[in-house]
């Protein structure tokens, strides 16, 4: 079981949480002015990359917060965990392209 | 009674007391400290099952957890028998009884055995070269037969009578293995001041010490040693659990144990799940058996384990035992069981010199050393009787003692994701380095002195001066397992996985039919695929592979450890959660009224919601036909308390919400309230209800039963990560709330004298109103809303005060033919109405223009989750899935049933949703979902039916009853 | 449906607690002096703690989220204290009296009870006098809170969860 480290609440087991898809997807302002296959790749297109990887997670369970962290996909290490909203960490660059 | 194998004197059992036991209908007996495979060989029972595949007879090959044959059945009484339990690793108790498994009519005589012509006909990859037609033979004859003959043990039919535990436990040390090295790290982390727990597989602790009662540690006797050592950890509050068996190592040193409490009261087994901060394994090695033809007679063993059997347990598994050894560990055993009794026929050593001071020391003994051979094979029926040796030599030894070196035992360090080194020295696989805080010691390191053991324990344990002082052993040696399974994959009946019956042959005919990776020649073969996960037979197998190749073992690789690293049972996993614990049930608070009327109930989501209340000679249908009747003509009540309920509260409340639901908010003024629906970004609905505004500030939001959590979360999701500068909060108040729903013509009389502070005449209070107010004097929420199609009302109160006002409702309600009604009358009812549910109508792929809702969206919204969506060009297609009303001839549908356009039809071109028998219409109606739906209004269509000839029905509007919505307004 | 037995067991004791009246708190960080001053009581500010005196107590439950705890009377005079204090800044003050139910769990070794399905470090360094925090425990959602230095423990569930804890709890503590 993962200890995941919430800005909030620290170090807390993974049961508390709920996991939230890639993180750094913000809603487009104006989703009317995007075309078909914008609004497409906003929908439906995710990294998967092997390596460093942001994604969302609410501490449900806990403070109820969203927040965003930084995880290693191959080794399931925990780089950094930060607030939503601030911008990711330095060094934590993902894996590979969209 | 006698046992003639128990020595004179020494071993740890208890001897003064004396328990019995019994194994395939003899009764035996044994002590304290025994285990079931120490108290049979001390009777001279080496026989305890037949193999897997072959049903070849076999013994009790070693003394611990590694255990491939000695798989016997306990039998503790209805739904306590315990099938596959290794015997080395049964505590002995009074009482015991066991059975042995995979034979019959006996285990001496067994119908299945499989013996010369027959066996050469299940060669390795035998199931998938033989099973491959025709046609349907598997499923009709193969895999019936192959599973009567085959598998391992029965489970048992009836319901588990006993309790399983699970624990939490945090610590700063956690130590795996209470041999030496694990006492010494647990000892010097506890003097440390840290939170130290030790956890050993066996009864007792103390590892290879139970077995070396010559041993001198710190000056002190071993045994004494133990003591002290034991009495320290325990004041220095170290939780000690012994019978408890680290079985998967997760990330973050998350380690999962199984315990096995020596209690008779109290639970079966305790899951601890540690956190640890640090993971001390000192998990030992296991010695390898080595393949020559029939070396698994009962009979043949490993060499350690005849020695512990002699020296912890005071039992000879022999009189007179012949020693295979390819390593120097065979000459300790057979110094050791001379000195205890035993009669050494020979060692059969296959290096050409071994070492000189074991010659000498033998020489010494009088034991005859036969330098550079080995075993040809092993000679006897269901006992060995004796051996032919390499140089063809016949030797007579009841006992056949086989020491082919050490394999540490490096699982959970692998679990760890922990990487391995090849250790060409030691012959074996060493742990390296991990990304987890976890440090080795002892043995499972390659460290076989007991000096070295209690050093690295120490330093592993965070000590600081000195360990524990010991001699130090001197170094052993042996021939390489490569070099010592040569020519054992000539040989026929030469087993490599004792339990799941691969020989050396077997590997290396797969290697010859190509299989180059270890993974698919485990597969394949399946050797290490067994309950012991090839705890003896991975590092042979692996030989054998790598010699036939012409490679070097780490060149042909090693298979991952899986978890568990040691069968562990079902009910320690599933702890509390069974039964009535299996999930929560969730009840309302009029659920006891319900219950006490004799309603029906029916699952939705966790809750369980009342679904007809049949009076007696009444069936389910009868009685929702006259739940329904009631609430058109009279009135009914209902508890709508499972509802979801989100308060949202700030200043840009309505803002949220616009952005959130379709519907327009903005100029919902204070007091009405607003059919609502919800969309994902995708488009498609995904929940919907009525939303109260209780001021400019708060709106009172309901949502389906079963999507409460989820619209919560979706909410909090927007509210936190898209728009943050909204000025509002959520607040879940499903079960602030109970809710009463009084539905139908009488509704507003029945209710009207229990209000107070409001007016709820029609004009004062009309469809889609909301109050604060009381009902008989008790804080509440009134809202005029229906889902019924009649006039309606829903009165929130605090749940604690729900069961007085339903009842007085009741009471005031009786001489208008109040009727309570459940969720079945609630589905019929809304059905007449065109009314859908969210999840039965709606299956994640329905907009609101196909559920017909186009009318709720508002139009002129810049956007909402889910607009863009609706704009691609596919959600705006004519012909997609459309809501319609279906009138079937006849017969009512089943629900799910596909929508045909012609009874003969290939394809289906929708899907009936919801159908009842309509009390209103006295006749079968249906929603359902049909491809440009709304075009096709008057046509046939017709519902397939399992096994039968489709039902015709006519398309037709959903709204069966009173199309211009004239009864809410009453 | 309130599990009103009291469970005595191996020096512990497991008792469903006396209604009492609650509320969720809801605003922002800095505007909690506002809240302190209606609740007569310190709003707290660092994470996982909890204040508590003359009848009330505030959990902090997340950086703009408290869980106000209070003897019955406050139900009627908390929120137009807190409609006061607050003016026209925004909160949200909603009452959630009727939507848990309260167990109380003390007796030295309490805690081995909570390790049974909670996954929290529960001891004194990890879980001191005054901490508090929703977590889990087994298959249920629990705001949990150590009032004070001795073994005691207060436990928050929503109310149709609370058979369910219970029994849970109680199979747990039978069986230490």
């Amino acid at each position: 079981m993962l200890l995941i480290r919430c800005p909030h609440c620290g170090d807390r087991p993974e049961v508390e949480f709920r996991h939230g898809g890639e993180a750094h997807l913000a809603r487009p302002p104006e989703p009317a002015a995007l075309s078909d296959a914008e609004w497409a790749a906003y929908l439906h297109q995710r990294r998967n990359p092997r390596g460093p990887h942001a994604e969302r997670w609410r501490h449900i369970h806990g403070c109820g917060r969203f927040f965003n962290a930084v995880r290693d996909t191959l080794t399931d290490r925990f780089l950094a965990t930060y607030p939503t909203g601030a911008a990711r960490p330095d060094g934590t660059q993902q894996g590979d392209p969209a | 009674m006698s046992a003639p194998f128990r020595t004179h004197q020494g071993g740890r059992p208890d001897r003064a007391r004396t328990l019995r036991f019994t194994f395939d209908g003899r009764t035996y007996d044994g002590h304290p400290g025994d285990t079931l495979a120490s108290a049979l060989l001390a009777h001279g029972v080496h026989l305890t099952g037949r193999s897997f595949k072959y049903h070849r007879p076999r013994g009790i090959l070693s003394a611990g957890p590694e255990e491939p044959n000695a798989l016997v059945e306990l039998d503790a009484g209805p739904g306590r028998r315990e099938p596959n339990s290794r015997a080395t690793m049964v505590p002995l108790r009074d009482g015991l009884l066991a059975r042995s498994q995979n034979r019959w009519p006996s285990l001496a005589w067994d119908a299945g055995a499989l013996t010369g012509a027959a066996a050469a006909l299940l060669p390795a990859g035998f199931y998938y070269k033989t099973f491959m037609g025709p046609g349907r033979a598997w499923e009709k004859l193969y895999e019936p037969l192959i599973r009567r003959m085959a598998g391992l043990g029965r489970a048992p039919a009836e319901a588990d009578p006993d309790r399983y535990a699970q624990r939490y436990a945090h610590c700063d040390v956690l130590v795996v293995g209470a041999g030496p090295a694990g006492l010494a790290a647990a000892l010097a982390a506890a003097r440390g001041g840290a939170r130290v727990i030790l956890c050993d597989e066996q009864m007792e602790m103390g590892g290879s010490l139970l077995s070396q009662p010559g041993t001198r540690i710190a000056g002190l006797p071993g045994w004494e040693w133990l003591e002290v050592a034991l009495a320290e950890l325990r004041a220095l509050k170290v939780r000690l659990l012994p019978r408890t068996t680290a079985f998967s190592y997760g990330l973050q040193n998350m380690v999962s144990l199984a315990e096995l409490p020596e209690r008779a009261e109290g639970p079966r087994e305790r899951l601890w799940m540690v956190r640890a901060a640090r993971v001390v394994l000192a998990t030992g090695a296991i010695e390898r058996p080595l393949p020559f033809s029939g070396n698994d007679r009962p009979g043949v063993m490993l060499a350690d384990a005849a020695r512990v059997y002699a020296l912890r347990y005071g039992v000879l598994a022999g009189h007179r035992a012949a020693v295979l050894a390819a390593h120097d560990s065979g000459y300790e055993a057979a110094f050791a069981l001379q000195a205890a009794g035993m009669e050494i026929a020979a060692i059969l050593d296959p290096r050409a010199a071994p070492p000189a001071d074991l010659l000498a020391e033998a020489t010494g003994r009088g034991i005859r050393v036969l330098a550079g051979q080995g075993v040809a094979r092993s000679l006897g029926g269901r006992r060995v009787t004796g051996l032919i040796s390499t140089g063809g030599e016949r030797i007579g030894c009841d006992l056949l003692l086989m020491a082919g070196g050490w394999t540490p035992s490096v699982h959970l360090f692998s679990q760890a994701r922990g990487a391995l080194r090849w250790d060409a020295a030691r012959d074996a696989y060493l742990p390296d380095t991990a990304p987890e805080a976890v440090l080795c010691a002892g043995a499972c390191q390659g460290s076989y002195g007991l000096g070295a053991c209690l050093a690295e324990g120490h330093a592993a344990g965070g000590g600081h001066g000195a360990a524990p002082g010991a001699q130090p052993g001197r170094e052993p040696s042996g021939m390489p397992t490569a070099q010592a399974v040569a020519g054992a994959a000539k040989a026929p009946m030469a087993f490599v996985d004792f339990q799941n019956d691969v020989q050396a042959k077997d590997i290396a005919l797969a290697v010859r039919e190509g299989f180059r990776s270890i993974e698919h020649v485990k597969r394949y073969t399946t050797n290490g695929m067994a309950t012991d996960q090839g705890k003896t037979s991975n590092m042979v197998g692996l030989a054998i592979a790598a010699a036939t190749l012409g490679q070097e073992i780490p060149a042909v690789g090693l298979t991952r450890y899986r978890h568990p690293v040691t069968p562990t049972g079902f009910g320690g996993l599933a702890g509390r959660h069974r039964g009535d614990l299996f999930e929560p049930i969730r009840r309302a608070p009029l659920h006891g009224w319900a219950e006490a009327e004799g309603a029906l109930f029916e699952p939705v989501a966790q809750w369980r919601r009342a679904r007809a209340f049949p009076r007696a000679g009444e069936d389910l249908h009868a009685a929702v036909l006259r739940e329904c009747r009631a609430v058109r003509q009279a009135a009914g009540i209902f508890d709508a308390s499972t509802l979801g309920k989100i308060e949202v509260v700030g200043p840009d409340a309505a803002e949220f919400l616009e952005r959130l639901y379709v519907n327009p908010w903005k100029k919902l003024a204070p007091g009405r309230c607003r059919y609502g629906i919800m969309l994902r970004e995708d488009g498609f609905v995904t929940d919907d209800g009525v939303v109260g505004r209780m001021a400019a500030d708060r709106f009172h939001v309901t949502t389906t039963t079963g999507g409460a959590a989820r619209v919560l979360h979706m909410m909090e999701d927007y509210l936190q990560t898209e728009f943050p500068e909204l000025r509002v909060w959520l607040t879940s108040t499903t079960e602030q709330w109970a809710v009463i729903a009084l539905q139908g013509p009488k509704a507003r009389t029945i209710l009207e004298p229990f209000v107070e502070g409001l007016d709820i005449s029609a004009a004062s209070f009309p469809h889609m109103s909301v109050a604060a107010c009381r009902v008989m004097g008790i804080p509440a929420r009134l809202f005029r809303v229906s889902f019924t199609g009649e006039l309606g009302f829903e009165v929130n109160v605090a749940p604690d005060q729900a069961p007085a006002l339903w009842r007085a409702l009741m009471r005031a309600g009786a001489p208008h033919g109040l009727t309570p009604y459940g969720t079945e009358a609630m589905h019929v009812l809304r059905a007449e109405k065109g009314y859908i549910i969210v999840s039965q109508e709606t299956d994640g792929t329905v907009t609101p223009d196909d559920a017909g809702l186009s009318w709720a969206v508002g139009k002129a919204k810049r956007d909402f989750v889910g607009k863009r969506s609706l704009a691609r060009p596919e959600m705006r297609r004519r012909d997609r899935p459309q809501l319609v009303g279906l009138l079937p001839r006849g017969t009512v549908p089943q629900e799910g049933a596909q929508i045909l356009a012609s009874p003969g039809a290939r394809m289906a071109e929708g899907h009936v949703t919801s159908a009842y028998w309509s009390p209103a219409l006295d006749r079968p109606i249906a929603l359902g979902l049909l491809a440009g739906g709304r075009e096709r209004m008057g046509q046939t269509v017709y519902a397939t039916v399992m096994g039968g000839a489709p039902i015709a029905m006519e398309v037709t509007d959903p709204v069966f009853l009173d199309k211009a919505g004239e009864r809410v307004n009453a | 449906m309130h599990e009103n037995s009291v469970i005595r067991h191996a020096g512990i004791t497991l008792r469903a607690l006396p209604g009492m009246a609650r509320f969720a708190l809801r605003c922002a960080p800095a505007d909690a002096p506002r809240a302190s001053q209606a609740l007569g009581l310190d709003l707290p500010l660092a994470a996982l703690t909890a204040s508590a005196g003359a009848g009330r107590a505030a959990l902090w439950l997340g950086p703009d989220e408290w869980l106000i705890l209070a003897e019955d009377g406050a139900a009627e005079t908390l929120p137009p204290a807190m409609e006061d204090a607050f003016a026209a800044t925004p909160f949200s003050l909603v009452e959630v009296s009727g939507r848990q139910l309260a167990y109380g769990l003390s007796g030295p070794g309490a805690e081995e009870v909570l390790a049974e399905g909670c996954p929290l470090d529960l001891s004194d360094a990890a879980f001191g006098p005054g901490t508090c925090t929703r977590t889990l425990f087994g298959k249920v959602e629990m705001v949990l809170w150590r009032p004070g230095p001795e073994p005691a423990w207060h436990i928050e569930v929503w109310r149709s969860f609370a058979p369910h804890l219970h029994a849970h709890l109680r199979e747990a503590l039978l069986d230490l």
